[in-house]
């Protein structure tokens, strides 16, 4: 057998940053405690690096690498920059929350520093191994994570859950997997799609292996019935974890679920649509209600997540309608689109409990947030504006997400799956609105001042303004999605 | 600097001196916001020029500036289209504009609300200018609600008063039935022609034309004749044609600068520019301008009549708008969309005039506006006077004054028509002619002339201005230079816009690309055989049934309220039943109020009791909200932390999926 060297510049984003996680896994060691703001300062500097690297070498084709292990399209690339945006955006917010509670050690950078390694290789994978060498660096870094405040009972156990219910999770993905390998004799996506486009797969054993790889993408998803560990893990982790958590990995997830799905499994839609369908019926309608008994912020935007996470699925299942392909483009980009604005406005939301936490206290009840407008109207605003995107008010950028995909549910005929979904969105602007009316019309119980660092203050309202900003002008977003999707498929 | 950016500058100008007064006016004061917002209508008023002599050297432009939205093929853009109907719009908007900007400085000279004042009507001439612009009906019907919100606005300005808080809920609710209209007029061409843009529009209108609607089972429509009746009534609301007038002699109430700008001289008009625009669909149509064409007649003659009792100065003013609005409509229904748009240029001349006059009068008579209580204030204010005298003659069609030219030229082409009821309208046309010299005389008599009567003004608290003092037993004087010089400047037109422009406008090409005449409506094609120039029309004019009918109108005018001011009263107490009829303006407010806003009342009351508190709050808000409190507990309940049952519901899930699945294959 020939080893054949491999091209490593589609990769060469990947190789940079582990080799700057190493060098500041070393550096680490050496600095004293006083010196540690250089290790966060050299994570941003890897990430930008990181950037700069994936739009240098991004060439606009579909590029396979690794003996088709890994594959770096504009679909990818455009993800993973917003990866190292939203991360970067996220270690900006949580810098002094973590620096109060004493948890800015070097793990954290370095953990958070793997688990974007992990999403990258999730992105960019075209093989079901490479998908899960990628899912489980990132899980696994993200349960320590969750853990990293080691004194914290809730948050151990928090970590615990996570950890046995994804190992669960991981191996129901897993099977499926070798289900898929038993039926079509590779473990290469494109090589599954041209078998089963070839008919040479036994169709039962296809879809028992389907059944289980929609059950493991539905666990790191997040929707019903196996979203169980969101709400607990969101409530449990440390603030700044339920950020990272909340926004970057969903697009990785995305990521996963377009290459499996739609990429090696597309000859199979109208079944996997079907089951996507009932997930998301189920998180839509479960995520509304549960979200507006919760009194705890995080517990309830955990609730958010598990809803709007159905939506997002509501536009994967809308590109294949009675055999007709022609919805997918416009389908999946909407979904594509309704993930970054997700994460946008998750990214925002939680910024703002960090904003109002301080040493020992924790912003994450609802009644911190009464009467934030007498404590400070600017960014009670900000609040409100996140609130109303998420409830899908016009015209932020919450409201032009869930149009693109009820247009799409709408486009294929499925008028009933738009009207339930309307529905229960309806019953969502509830809890969402209640914070806006807490914050403007409630007498505020916590009147300490607000502290926190210009950088944070000021990304902070950009990204309350930017919600704003493409809801007036939500081409801009969907038409890169579009794009990005149309030259990679 | 190119047109491109040139055409930018116009409506972007007064939106800029807008923004600067109303956002910064306590910091820019008083004089910041009037130079700030007269710099910008003047420039806008430039680059309309500017533009003006590149269209007429033949350019023209249609495109789109930005794409707002793009939905299911349906682009929503802002664009303009530049053509010479445009370019006519837009001098005379950005005109008549700059005059009452220039005015504003001294009617509102003590008025607190100064800079808010002037924000808003330049923020209006924003408005205006985007709907003429348009190259599509969204940014149209975008700059149509623009100029009615600030109309709203503009009539409450005061907004102590009650009566002009009812007054501007009128305007705005009755402008509400007319959009309501022309919304679905502009949702049937979406519908059926899969765009919004005018040209596109216009080139699918032969395939409309073959196209019927069935609104009623069993009974087809023609599809082009629905659109062209739905814009129409778009356009009844906003240029007050009856029965939805109602609005207009009340928005009286707001200052008169904006009387004259948007009560008569711009936004009321848009109505008539619009259906102008359109001509290409409303020429398919017999049915439609046939409608318009009573409207108008209607218009034309009943609104003249109430003009005839008012003594209100303002109201008379604003009966007559609504009498000459009236003419304009005629014209429209007759095909000769040239004619309307001439005469509302004329008219907007003379009557922002007219408007800026009766305004100057009441600063000078320290703010009594009954004409009953001036008289004689010819030689107290001689600038006033003139040029009054030049805008009723202008109204009146005096030949040689611009209106004898337009109001001539309707009334022509009227008899000539043979659009269904061209009868009835040539009729109203001409017996209008002598109500108009009556009542406009009437109060140039009672105003000008006559024994002086200011000094006893009873107390009216109803119309003072919140600077009334007791004050009103002095002289009444001349009023200050930024006031008559727009009365100057307005004058000028008024004499000599119709003897110059008639040529072109009407018989020349001026308008060949913009408006679409079909041939079977060859009115103008015969007037222009029998045209040769303005002086032998004028001269003409003199020995024509107009002329003679204008005149005795002034002459019963003047017999009435100078040689012998005992006769009215006798005659009032003759014909009291009409009298009491046209006081109370043929009961259109008392049956709206009667009828519309007690049935609305009604219906309300219905609705709230059966509706909301039993339906509403009693099953829907209490009922769903117990029953998502129920689920939502029951979730909580479930999710109790033991990871034992988190493990459960995911095989659960598994399973289910799993057994769904095995079954289907």
């Amino acid at each position: 057998m020939n080893f054949l060297m491999p091209d490593f510049y589609p990769a060469a984003a990947e190789i940079f940053l582990l080799a700057m996680a190493c060098v500041i896994l070393l550096l680490d060691l050496v600095l004293t405690q006083k010196q540690r703001w250089i290790i966060g300062l050299l994570t941003q500097a890897t990430l930008v690096g990181c950037a700069v690297i994936t739009i240098m070498t991004a060439s606009g084709q579909v590029v396979l690498t690794f003996s088709n292990m890994f594959v770096d399209d504009l679909f990818a690339d455009f993800l993973k920059l917003l990866v190292y945006f939203s991360v970067s955006v996220m270690l900006v917010y949580s810098r002094g929350y973590l620096a109060l509670r004493g948890l800015d050690k070097g793990e954290f950078y370095l953990l958070v520093l793997f688990a974007t390694l992990g999403m990258m290789v999730m992105i960019s994978a075209s093989h079901f191994l490479t998908i899960y060498l990628g899912l489980e660096l990132l899980s696994l870094s993200l349960y320590a994570l969750v853990a990293l405040d080691r004194d914290s009972a809730r948050a151990t156990e928090a970590a615990m859950k996570y950890f046995v219910l994804g190992a669960m999770a991981s191996g129901l993905l897993l099977y499926g997997m070798s289900m898929l390998y038993g039926a079509t004799g590779t473990l290469e996506i494109g090589g599954v799609a041209q078998a089963i486009y070839h008919g040479v797969a036994n169709k039962t054993v296809l879809v028992f292996g389907l059944v289980f790889v929609v059950s493991g993408l539905a666990f790191k998803l997040g929707v019903v019935p196996f979203h169980m560990w969101i709400p607990d893990v969101y409530q449990g982790a440390p603030t700044a974890v339920t950020l990272f958590i909340g926004s970057a990995p969903k697009l990785a997830a995305f990521a996963m679920t377009l290459r499996l799905l739609v990429y090696g499994l597309f000859e199979l839609a109208e079944q996997w649509q079907l089951m996507l369908m009932m997930l998301a019926v189920l998180s839509i309608a479960l995520g509304n209600l549960a979200a507006i008994a919760q009194s705890n912020l995080k517990r309830m935007l955990a609730y958010s997540t598990i809803s709007h996470m159905g939506y997002m699925l509501l536009g994967l299942i809308s590109g294949v309608a009675a055999g007709d392909r022609h919805f997918a483009l416009n389908a999946y980009s909407s979904a594509m689109y309704y993930t970054v604005s997700y994460v946008m406005m998750s990214l925002g939301a939680f910024g703002m409990i960090l904003l109002l936490s301080r040493a020992g206290f924790e912003a994450e009840n609802l009644d911190d947030f009464k009467g934030l407008n007498q404590r400070s109207p600017w960014f009670a605003a900000m609040m409100g504006m996140l609130m109303f995107s998420m409830a899908g008010v016009p015209f932020f950028v919450g409201f032009f997400a869930k149009f693109s995909v009820l247009l799409a549910v709408v486009d294929t005929g499925q008028v009933w799956l738009a009207v339930v979904a309307v529905f229960f969105s309806l019953i969502g602007a509830f809890y969402y609105l209640r914070v806006v009316k807490l914050m403007y019309f409630d007498q505020a119980i916590d009147t300490a001042p607000i502290k926190a660092n210009l950088d944070m203050r000021l990304l902070l309202s950009a990204n309350g303004l930017a919600v704003a900003l493409f809801g007036i002008f939500p081409q801009a977003i969907m038409s890169l999605c579009t794009f990005t999707l149309l030259r990679s498929l | 600097m190119d047109m491109h950016s040139l055409y930018l500058v116009v409506p972007l100008a007064p939106l800029a001196g807008a923004l600067l007064a109303g956002l910064f006016g306590k910091t820019i004061g008083r004089s910041g916001a009037h130079w700030v917002t007269i710099l910008g209508v003047a420039v806008a008023f430039a680059a309309s020029l500017a533009i003006f002599q590149d269209v007429q050297a033949g350019h023209s432009y249609n495109g789109s500036v930005y794409t707002w939205l793009e939905s299911g093929g349906l682009k929503l853009e802002v664009g303009f289209l530049i053509d010479p109907l445009t370019t006519v719009m837009m001098l005379v908007v950005s005109f008549v504009s700059l005059m009452v900007h220039i005015y504003t400085i001294g009617y509102m000279a003590e008025d607190p609300g100064y800079q808010r004042f002037f924000s808003y009507i330049s923020l209006f001439t924003f408005s205006m200018l985007m709907l003429v612009m348009a190259n599509n009906f969204v940014q149209l019907f975008f700059g149509w609600e623009a100029v009615g919100l600030v109309s709203y606005l503009l009539i409450g300005f005061w907004y102590t008063r009650p009566t002009a808080i009812h007054a501007n809920l009128k305007a705005f609710l009755v402008n509400r039935v007319g959009d309501f209209g022309f919304l679905l007029g502009i949702g049937l061409i979406a519908a059926y022609c899969g765009s919004l843009d005018y040209v596109q529009v216009f080139a699918k209108g032969p395939q409309l034309a073959s196209m019927s609607i069935e609104l009623f089972a069993g009974a087809p429509w023609m599809l082009v004749s629905v659109i062209c009746i739905c814009l129409f009534i778009g356009a009844m609301g906003k240029s007050a044609q009856f029965p939805l007038h109602v609005w207009l002699p009340d928005s009286m109430e707001g200052p008169t600068p904006i009387s004259a700008l948007i009560h008569a001289a711009t936004m009321v008009t848009a109505g008539i520019f619009m259906v102008s625009r359109m001509s290409p669909l409303f020429e398919l149509s017999e049915a439609a301008l046939s409608f318009v064409l009573v409207i108008g007649a209607i218009t034309a003659l009943f609104m003249g009549f109430l003009g005839m009792i008012q003594n209100d100065i303002k109201r008379v003013v604003a009966y007559s708008t609504l009498s000459q609005l009236g003419y304009m409509t005629v014209a429209l229904g007759a095909s000769a969309y040239s004619v309307a748009i001439f005469h509302l240029m004329t008219h907007a001349f003379f009557k922002a005039l007219l408007f800026l006059a009766a305004g100057s009068v009441i600063i000078g008579c320290h703010h009594n506006q009954d004409i009953r209580y001036m008289g004689g204030l010819k030689k107290h204010m001689p600038v006033t006077w003139l040029t009054s005298l030049v805008g009723s003659l202008a109204l009146i069609g005096f030949p040689f004054f611009a209106g004898f030219y337009s109001k001539d030229s309707i009334i022509e082409a009227v008899a000539l028509s043979h659009t269904p009821g061209a009868g009835f309208a040539y009729f109203a046309v001409i017996a209008g002619v002598f109500v108009t010299a009556f009542y406009s005389f009437r109060m140039y008599f009672l105003v000008f002339h006559g024994e002086e009567r200011y000094d006893q003004v009873p107390h009216d608290p109803a119309h003072h201005d919140q600077h009334h003092d007791a004050h009103h037993v002095q002289a009444p004087h001349e009023s200050p230079l930024v006031v008559w010089l727009p009365l100057v400047l307005l004058a000028i037109p008024s004499l000599v816009i119709g003897y110059l422009c008639i040529k072109p406008m009407l018989y020349g090409d001026y308008f060949a690309a913009a408006i679409v005449v079909g041939p079977e409506h060859h009115a103008l094609a015969h007037m222009k055989e029998e045209f040769h120039s303005s002086f032998l029309m004028a001269l003409h004019g003199f020995s024509q049934l107009p002329f003679i009918l204008a005149i005795s109108g002034v002459a019963l005018a003047w017999l009435f309220y100078l040689k012998r001011p005992d006769l009215p009263a006798s005659i009032k107490k003759t014909f009291q039943p009409i009298y009491t009829l046209l006081d109370n303006k043929y009961y259109f407010d008392k049956f709206n109020e009667w009828f519309f806003a007690g049935g609305a009342r009604l219906l309300g009351r219905g609705l709230w009791k059966a509706g909301d508190q039993v339906l509403i709050d009693g099953v829907l808000v209490n009922g769903s909200a117990k029953l998502v409190g129920w689920v939502s507990a029951l979730v909580r309940l479930y999710q109790s932390g033991q990871i034992y049952r988190y493990a459960f519901s995911m095989i659960i899930g598994v399973f289910v999926l799993l057994t769904l699945w095995m079954h289907r294959v």
